[in-house]
Parts: structure tokens; C-alpha cells; sequence
């Protein structure tokens, strides 16, 4: 599973980022599930996303704009 | 009962209640300081702590009651949506709208180079994507309300009406200007993907939102919003001196320069409400304050350093400059009105 965050650096970048590492750890997902931090901004306009910070997983945007909590992250890996 | 009639009750419950509450905070407030403090009416430090007790609960609520309204219509306004309404507008229409959905776009502004590159690589006119991005910041709900709670409705009227017209002119200026070839090369070039992502939210979800709104950003703000109140508590009552009449009074270049002031300055829009209230107790005139509060919150450097990955200096110069001679105008306005 590959998990991407997409984002400029934005303090809300790092916090998503952070949740996203907790729900991976909290679901033992640790050996098949990578984190990818996608900081160039020609790359994150290829996802159509135009507010950050976004979460891709297997390349479909799940979700744009918000910092998701550990929990919600959850919901959309299992 | 069902779902929601249950729901409807309950909102309308709550909005009864703070309705109340709201009524009753000028006498608690005069409760508290003679009945209960047992001040002397006519003090001045009665006086300042009756403003205190009276505003900062007051202000307060308000804020609350409109960020979560701001809140729950903005989860109908996501940027996409918003792009799509505005996509292949024509210059005037577009810029009207643009400044509007501004106002009710969320986006913070981190978010504002990918926005950018969004709006004009999907056929979205340049000067409708300035004044889209120039309204964001400059109309801010927080600083409305305090307007609103601290000078009452005409000044937070003007301050919005304003704010709306200097970012549909400063967007159709740039657009009359014909400068696309300033943005970055780069820009234009880029693959905007399509993301397909659209989620149906129900009420619970959009209330959820403005809730989350109202932790966020009151939480934020609520200590700059006391502060603030705190030093037009301590100025109320007293005879302005005339410190600052003298540099942020109605001279012709005060506007001027209380906008050069506050260019390189940044800071939220709570944040500048105290120093709002100080300059205003030392007797500076309100369109000159005003105009230096619309230019830190509506124009800093960092925002400057943050748009200069799209446009060229160019461009980034008749950007700022115009947006700066549009605060200046609200300025001399207020001015000459107040």
C-alpha cells in the first residue's frame, strides 16, 4: 500500500503526515504500507489537488484540505 | 419524532438560549460592577471595568455564532466547486464572483500557489484568479465581527463592502492589464490533474465542520480578541491624547504611510485589534487605522514571497500596488466620512 501526503511544508503538511504514521502503526500495517512525502508543487498539481494538504492512497486522492485524524486515517486504510 | 424535527428543535433551542444570554450581558455586566464590586458610578475605572465585563462576553459570542456560520456555508464552497463556477468567466462577472466565492472559499495560505496554478491552468481568466485571492484574506470574518462588536454595524459594513469592491477592481485591473505573460513560465505548463473527489455531506457532517471551525479558529484568537478589549477597556472613559493624532491623524500622507507601515508587517486579523484599539485611544482617525490593519492582514511579505514562486516581480509589484492604492482609498474614505 502506498500512502502519499501531499503538501508544500505548511505546519498542516507535518501534522497530517504525523496521523498517517500513527494509523499505520496502530493498524501493524508497518511492513506494506509506505509513506511518501510529495513536496514538489508540479507533482501535486498532477493529482488535481489544490488545496493541501491532501492524502493519496494507490493513487486516489482521499481526501483534500484538512488534517484527518489518526482514526479517520484508519477508516480509509482497512 | 423523526431525525429531523428532532434536529431542527434542537438548533432552534440553542439559538434561543444564546439569544438570551446576548440580551442579558449589559445588565450582568452593570450588576457586576456596582452591585456586586460595589463601584462608585461615574469612576473612571467602574466605567472601564463595566466595558470589560460587558464586551468580552459579548464579542465572544458573536464571534462564535459567526464562525460557525461562516463554518457550515463554506462546507458548500469547496475550491473546486468554486473553480468550476468560475471557469471561463468573463472579465467583470467573473471578477465580481470571484470576489464573493473569496469571501466563502476555504483555503488557507499555504494553499495559495496551488490554487493559483488550479484557477489558471483550467481556463480560469488571470485577473479573476486575483481577485479571487485577493478577497480571501482581505475580507476576514474575525475581523468583521470585531468591527462589528467595537464600532459598531456601519464601520464593519463599510470595511466588508470595501474589501469586496478594492478585490474586483484590483483582479479586473490586472486582467484589463493583459499580463499573463508574467506569471512564470512554468505555470502554464503544468499538468493539472483531476481529482475526482467530491463528497456529499450531510447537515451533521457541515455542522461538525462549523464546530470544528469554532475550536479552531476561536481558539485561536480568543486571547488577542481579550487583550484587545482589555486596552479599549482601559482607554474607555478617557480623553484621547493626541499622540498619534499627529502621525496617523487625517493629514493626506498619514494613509500613505500607515500602509508602507503595514505591508511588512504580518499578523492574523485578531491579532491586530489590540494595536487597532491603542492607535485609536491615542487619537489616530479611524480610516487611517483601517487602512494600515488592511494592508497587514491583506498584504505581507510572506504571501509576497509565497506568490513569487507564480509571478514574475513584475506582475508581484502591480499586484501589491494596486491592492495598496485600493486600502489607501478605503483610508482617505473613512476619513472623510467618519
Amino acid at each position: 500500500m502506498k500512502i502519499k501526503i501531499l503538501g508544500i511544508g505548511c505546519p498542516k503538511c507535518k501534522k497530517l503526515t504525523q496521523h498517517a504514521e500513527e494509523a499505520v502503526k496502530s493498524l501493524g500495517l508497518d511492513l506494506d504500507a509506505e509513506i511518501e512525502k510529495v513536496t514538489q508543487i508540479s507533482d501535486i498539481m498532477k493529482f488535481g489537488v489544490m488545496t493541501t494538504p491532501a492524502l493519496v492512497i494507490d493513487g486516489h486522492v482521499k481526501s483534500v484540505g484538512k488534517v484527518l485524524s489518526v482514526e479517520e486515517i484508519k477508516g480509509l486504510l482497512k | 419524532m423523526n431525525k429531523k424535527q428532532n434536529f431542527l428543535l434542537s438548533s432552534i433551542t440553542v439559538i434561543t438560549i444564546w439569544w438570551l444570554i446576548y440580551r442579558s450581558l449589559a445588565p450582568i455586566a452593570a450588576w457586576f460592577t456596582y452591585t456586586l464590586l460595589g463601584m462608585n458610578h461615574g469612576s473612571h475605572l467602574a466605567a472601564a471595568v463595566e466595558f470589560f465585563v460587558y464586551e468580552a462576553p459579548k464579542v465572544l459570542m458573536l464571534l462564535i455564532l459567526v464562525v460557525f456560520v461562516v463554518g457550515i456555508v463554506r462546507s458548500f464552497f469547496t475550491p473546486e466547486r468554486t473553480r468550476r463556477i468560475l471557469s471561463g468567466k468573463r472579465e467583470f462577472t467573473g471578477n465580481v464572483l470571484a470576489a464573493l466565492l473569496g469571501i466563502v472559499t476555504p483555503f488557507c495560505s499555504c494553499s495559495a500557489v496551488p490554487l493559483f496554478i488550479g484557477f489558471v491552468t483550467t481556463g480560469v481568466p488571470l485577473g479573476v484568479t486575483i481577485s479571487f485571492l485577493v478577497s480571501s484574506p482581505m475580507v476576514n470574518e474575525v475581523a468583521l465581527v470585531l468591527l462589528f462588536g467595537l464600532f459598531g454595524w456601519k464601520v464593519a459594513a463599510i470595511y466588508l463592502v470595501t474589501g469586496v469592491v478594492i478585490a474586483i477592481v484590483s483582479g479586473w485591473v490586472i486582467g484589463r492589464l493583459r499580463m499573463e505573460k508574467h506569471v512564470d513560465d512554468w505555470v502554464y505548463l503544468t499538468q493539472t490533474g483531476n481529482a475526482a473527489l467530491e463528497e456529499e455531506l450531510d447537515w451533521p457532517a457541515r455542522i461538525r465542520l462549523g464546530l470544528d471551525a469554532v475550536k479552531d479558529i476561536v481558539g485561536r484568537v480568543w486571547i488577542y480578541v481579550l487583550i484587545g478589549i482589555g486596552i479599549g477597556a482601559g482607554i474607555h472613559g478617557y480623553v484621547p491624547q493626541n499622540f498619534m493624532a499627529s502621525i496617523m491623524g487625517k493629514s493626506w500622507w498619514s494613509v500613505p504611510l500607515a500602509v508602507l507601515i503595514g505591508v511588512p508587517m504580518y499578523s492574523n486579523a485578531a491579532g491586530i485589534i489590540p494595536i487597532v484599539q491603542a492607535l485609536l485611544g491615542k487619537g489616530a482617525a479611524l480610516g487611517t487605522v483601517l487602512a494600515f490593519m488592511m494592508a497587514v492582514i491583506g498584504l505581507s511579505l510572506p504571501e509576497a514571497i509565497i506568490l513569487r514562486k507564480v509571478l514574475k516581480p513584475k506582475l508581484l509589484a502591480v499586484f501589491f500596488g494596486v491592492v495598496a492604492l485600493g486600502i489607501m482609498l478605503v483610508g482617505y474614505l473613512f476619513n472623510l466620512i467618519m
